[in-house]
Order: C-alpha cells, then sequence, then structure tokens
C-alpha cells in the first residue's frame, strides 16, 4: 500500500492526537507532556518537509496533492489539497512552532495550565487551514486555531493580558460572523463550497446574481482581513500581540499570514483572469488598504517605545507590503511577495523571542546602574536584593554579573533582525525588497522591458523604501536605548544606505 | 415567510450589532449571542425556504430539488451552532477573569473618567 498520499492528512492528525493524549495525561507529567509535544511539532515538521519535496519533485499539475478525507467525490465532500504555497507555509509554521516551543519549554510552559495541549490544537488548526480546499471547513479550521490562540493568548494571565485579550476575542467572533454569512452568501449563488469548484462556477453566474456575489465575496474578505491586519481592521492587533507571552506572539507571527494565505488563495482563484465580469474584483481595495497599512504601522512605529510594540508594528508593515504586492495581481510581484513572507516572518517570530530576553537584560543592567550611583550604599538593601530581581543560586541578585557573550549574542542577533526587517543587505530581506521593486518595474522579468508604474506603483515603492527608514529608526532608537548611550552616528550612516537602496 | 425570516434576522443582527458596541462585557455576549443566532438563521435562509419539504431522502418521492430541501445549509448551520456556542462559553470565562482582576465590566477593564 502506498502511504504517501494518506501522508496528506497525517499535520491535522498528528497534532489532534497527541493534543488528546497531553490532556488524558491530566495536569502532571508536565516533563511528559513537554517532550511529548516537542517530538510531535518536529515530527509535523518533517512531515511538512516531506510534503514540500513530493510537490516540488513532480513539477506541473501533477505535483498537487489531494486527498478525500471522507472517500466522496470531489465537488461533494471536502478535499484537502496539498500544492507548492500551502507546503511552503507549512514548512515555516513548523519551524516557528519549534522555534517557539524551545523557548518556552525554558520557562513559560510552566506559567499555565494546558500549554503544551493548546499549542498543539494551534498547529492542528494552522496546517489544516493551509491543507483544506472547501471553504466551510476552512471556518472551521480558523475556528480550531482561533479557540487555541484565545487560550494561548491569556496564557501568563495578569491584567493586561485579559483585557487585551477579551478584545481580542470580541474582534474575532465578529470576524467569524462575518466569515459565515459571506461563505453562505457565496453558497446561495454558486450551490459549492469547494473551491475549485468555485473558480468554474463563478463565471457562469447569471449577471443579476453577480452582485450578490461580490457582496459575498467582499464580506469574506473583510473576515480576512482583519485576522490580516489590514488598515483599518488592524487596531486590535498591537495590543494583544505586543501582550502575550514571547513564545505565543512568535508562534501569532504565523497567524497574520493565514488570514493573508488565504487571501492570496481564495483572490487568485475566484477572481482570476479567467473569471469574466468579475476579474481581479476588489485588487484595488487591497492594494489601497496594503498602503493605508504600511503607512499607518510605520509612523506608529516612530512612536513606539517598547520592543514588543515595535515587533507587532513591525507585523502590520510586512502584512501591508504582502497585501499591496498580492492586490497587483501579478504572478512576477506574487513570487517576489511570497520569498518577502517567509523572510519577513522568521526575522519577526526571532524578534519577539529577542524582545523578552532583551527586555529582561535592561532591567538587570537599570538597577546596575542605580547602584553604582550610590555613593554610600546601605547595609539592609545590600541584604535584600530588591524586589523583581532575578537570583542566582547564592541568593545573590544576578545583577551586573551578565555574562559578556551572552549580551554580544544578543546584540548580534537584535542587529541581524533589524537588518532582516529593515531590508538591508547581506541578509534575505533585502533580496526580498529588491524582489518586490523589481518585479514592479519589470512585470516579465528583468531584461523584457520596464513598465510604467503608475500612482499606485509609485506609492508601493516608496512606502516600501520608507517603511524601512522608519522601521531601521525605531529599532536602533530602541537599541541604543538599551545600551544606555545615544548612538546617533550609525543611525544617520544606515538611513543613507537604506536610501541608498532603492 | 420569507419576510419574516428577513426581518427576524435583520432585528437580530441590528440588536446584536448595536450591543456589541456598548461598553459592558455582559452587554456585549448578549451582543454575540444574538448576532450568531441571526448568522444562522441567515445560512439556514440560504438553501432556499420551503414548508413540508425534508432534506433526507424518502422512498417513493422523487430524488431531486423539487421534493427536497438543501441538506447542505442544515448540515452547515449545525457546525456553526456548535461552535459559535463554544466560542461564547469560552467568552464567557474570560468576561469573569477579567471582572475578577480589573473589578469592573467594562470592556476596557477600567471605568471611563467623568
Amino acid at each position: 500500500m502506498n502511504l504517501m498520499p494518506h501522508l496528506i492528512i497525517a499535520p491535522i492528525l498528528l497534532p489532534l492526537l497527541s493534543a488528546a493524549v497531553m490532556l488524558l495525561l491530566g495536569e502532571k507529567h508536565r516533563p511528559l507532556k513537554a517532550r511529548l509535544n516537542l517530538l510531535s511539532t518536529l515530527l509535523g515538521l518533517g512531515i511538512a518537509v516531506a510534503l514540500l519535496q513530493q510537490v516540488q519533485v513532480n513539477s506541473g499539475p501533477a505535483s498537487i496533492g489531494v486527498y478525500l478525507p471522507g472517500n466522496w467525490q470531489a465537488p461533494f465532500g471536502i478535499v484537502l489539497v496539498v500544492d507548492r504555497l500551502a507546503a511552503l507555509m507549512m514548512v515555516l509554521t513548523g519551524i516557528i512552532a519549534s522555534c517557539a516551543l524551545l523557548f518556552a519549554l525554558a520557562r513559560w510552559d510552566r506559567a499555565g495550565a494546558s500549554f503544551h495541549a493548546m499549542f498543539q490544537i494551534q498547529l492542528m488548526g494552522l496546517y489544516g487551514a493551509f491543507l483544506t480546499a472547501d471553504l466551510f471547513n476552512l471556518f472551521v479550521f480558523f475556528e480550531v486555531l482561533l479557540a487555541a490562540s484565545y487560550g494561548l493568548m491569556l496564557h501568563g494571565s495578569g491584567r493586561a493580558r485579559v483585557s487585551a485579550g477579551m478584545h481580542y476575542i470580541v474582534i474575532n467572533l465578529v470576524a467569524s460572523s462575518l466569515f459565515l454569512i459571506g461563505a453562505a452568501m457565496i453558497y446561495g449563488v454558486t450551490g459549492t463550497l469547494n473551491m475549485a469548484d468555485l473558480a468554474v462556477k463563478i463565471p457562469q453566474v447569471a449577471a443579476a446574481d453577480r452582485g450578490l456575489l461580490h457582496a459575498g465575496a467582499a464580506i469574506l474578505a473583510t473576515a480576512f482581513l482583519a485576522k490580516a491586519g489590514m488598515w483599518p481592521l488592524n487596531f486590535w492587533l498591537v495590543p494583544a500581540y505586543s501582550s502575550a507571552s514571547a513564545p505565543v506572539a512568535a508562534l501569532f507571527a504565523i497567524m497574520t499570514k493565514v488570514g493573508l494565505y488565504t487571501v492570496l488563495r481564495l483572490w487568485t482563484l475566484l477572481f482570476s483572469a479567467e473569471a469574466g465580469a468579475s476579474a481581479h474584483f476588489g485588487g484595488d481595495w487591497l492594494v489601497i488598504g496594503g498602503l493605508a497599512t504600511i503607512a499607518c504601522a510605520a509612523v506608529s512605529l516612530l512612536a513606539a517605545q517598547r520592543l514588543e510594540r515595535m515587533a507587532s508594528l513591525s507585523i502590520l508593515v510586512s502584512a501591508g507590503t504582502l497585501l499591496a504586492a498580492i492586490g497587483f495581481g501579478q504572478p512576477a510581484l506574487t513570487a517576489a511577495a511570497l520569498f518577502y513572507l517567509v523572510s519577513s516572518t522568521l526575522a519577526l517570530c526571532a524578534l519577539f523571542l529577542l524582545a523578552e530576553l532583551i527586555e529582561r537584560s535592561r532591567s538587570a543592567n537599570d538597577i546596575a546602574l542605580e547602584e553604582d550611583n550610590d555613593a554610600l550604599p546601605h547595609l539592609h538593601e545590600s541584604l535584600h536584593p530588591p524586589k523583581g530581581v532575578n537570583l542566582d543560586d547564592e541568593q545573590k541578585a544576578v545583577v551586573g554579573q551578565v555574562i559578556p557573550w551572552t549580551m554580544a549574542f544578543l546584540g548580534l542577533s537584535f542587529i541581524a533582525c533589524v537588518l532582516l526587517i529593515v531590508g538591508m543587505p547581506p541578509l534575505s530581506g533585502f533580496i526580498g525588497k529588491l524582489n518586490l521593486i523589481a518585479a514592479l518595474f519589470n512585470p516579465s522579468g528583468l531584461g523584457h522591458g520596464s513598465a510604467s508604474l503608475g500612482f499606485e506603483g509609485w506609492a508601493f515603492v516608496t512606502l516600501l523604501v520608507l517603511s524601512g527608514l522608519a522601521s531601521l529608526m525605531g529599532l536602533t532608537r530602541v537599541a541604543s536605548s538599551v545600551s544606555g548611550r545615544p548612538r546617533t552616528g550609525p543611525r544617520h550612516c544606515c538611513g543613507a544606505m537604506s536610501a541608498c537602496r532603492s | 415567510m420569507e419576510e419574516v425570516i428577513a426581518i427576524a434576522i435583520g432585528v437580530l443582527a441590528a440588536s446584536g450589532v448595536w450591543l456589541i458596541l456598548r461598553p459592558r462585557t455582559f452587554q456585549v455576549i448578549m451582543g454575540l449571542c444574538l448576532l450568531s443566532y441571526g448568522v444562522n438563521l441567515f445560512i439556514f435562509s440560504m438553501g432556499s425556504l420551503f414548508i413540508g419539504r425534508e432534506p433526507i431522502i424518502k422512498d417513493g418521492v422523487p430524488h431531486d430539488l423539487l421534493h427536497y430541501t438543501d441538506p447542505l445549509p442544515q448540515a452547515l448551520v449545525l457546525t456553526a451552532i456548535v461552535i459559535s456556542f463554544a466560542m461564547t462559553a469560552l467568552f464567557l470565562v474570560v468576561l469573569l477573569a477579567s471582572r475578577g482582576l480589573t473589578g469592573t465590566d467594562h470592556v476596557d477593564g477600567r471605568e471611563p473618567k467623568e
């Protein structure tokens, strides 16, 4: 028996099974659950890589893997489909989940109950949303990943988290209602929920029903764009992501990309050039919304003070860039956007993880400086270290004992992250942004003649460069306040480099 | 019958939206409930409304859509009911946690200044 077709459903079943086992284990056995979680996450990553390899080897339409879970024929039953886009997103999810989990195992998984089970359910929802080829099934997987994310968002508890989490839940519940309304309207007009079948049926929709179809698609898109973080639907994102615990925020870096993935998947499928009167419906809205998102997030970046907030705003910049790039509807630009997606998601995930470590070391440094300034240290204070300071094995405050190479490593990682997010050479962020600009100027490939950009194209290029400059200024400002002295020299130098880039 | 259903959906959705925009968490949860009822009715009505037709095949009745109602929206609405019910219950837990942590039932966790 050939097991390869059944591998397609494995990324959904594996986390479900391991989450069920973890729930059966109950409150105890935390080390065992941690090991099970790590094993399952790494295995999921392995499966995702195997699927990517499978669809990559046999190129062409034959490479697309189709799996019928209930063995019903395609337009009637639920279908899982793996193509290169889905496999790419799954590998990205697997990598980010493994990193976030390894980070969480050090400390965060002890901050509340059922972390490991919720983590696995979240992965199940993510993998399912990437694999499914059915609109209503997509809704179910969205709810699975959202339900787990509500729990993870509140992981660690605390006032700020519960308050931001409540807003997050309400926004997503309303978005889910919009999702249902949109899906029902599309079903009412076309009579099918299978994505591939929808692409066939949409050109045949009667002219009288086309308005209803477009309204349904627009309502559906509102739900996805709220999740993807398009302005003005993104005000929930920054408080929620910056108050979530670091590993959870790192995992959430892929959540906005789920919204983007569904927009890309559905929009290119339902409103492609072959869709007759509906071709490229709403593309202008994606471009304008994406550009507004970049602009608003870049301005907020200049005002942000905390590193977590800055990372959340960088997620918005990345989401806006991707939305605008998708909205142009050019294959070369979409390909460049996918490269940028992988690079920026990984960088943002790393920045969320780094932000916590840097904030922790910064708070230790602040106290050390205050003690140095004391001319006459009181005996009382040296006996009882101030509250909130980490203690080492001998019950002395870990202040001023920061190991230099740890700080050096943190600093270098932070610089690498900044280079990736800003888009400066020599790292992949630069290639991503350069690709986007090159694809805008040469839609049919380099050396095949350039196209005139138009207003939207020029606005995109300008905002792309300016948002890079804004994130550079914001992030270096935080970096200089971490190290304790203003560094104006490198900032100007880097700004000039960034301006030269285009 | 279409008019009755349409008015019901409209009233449910409108009161749901109004309640969601209110400042107290209990009003918000009632709004979410009403909105999800409206949405469920909407999905149900998308499969066309008929009296006296079943969604399940019976012996002696011709197998076409003239004699049956569309079963798919009814299956979808069952899923939607279960999910919205579960999510409302989850939100209720968060609402109580927020009430306990902040001491107020305002959605922002603090009373607005007069």
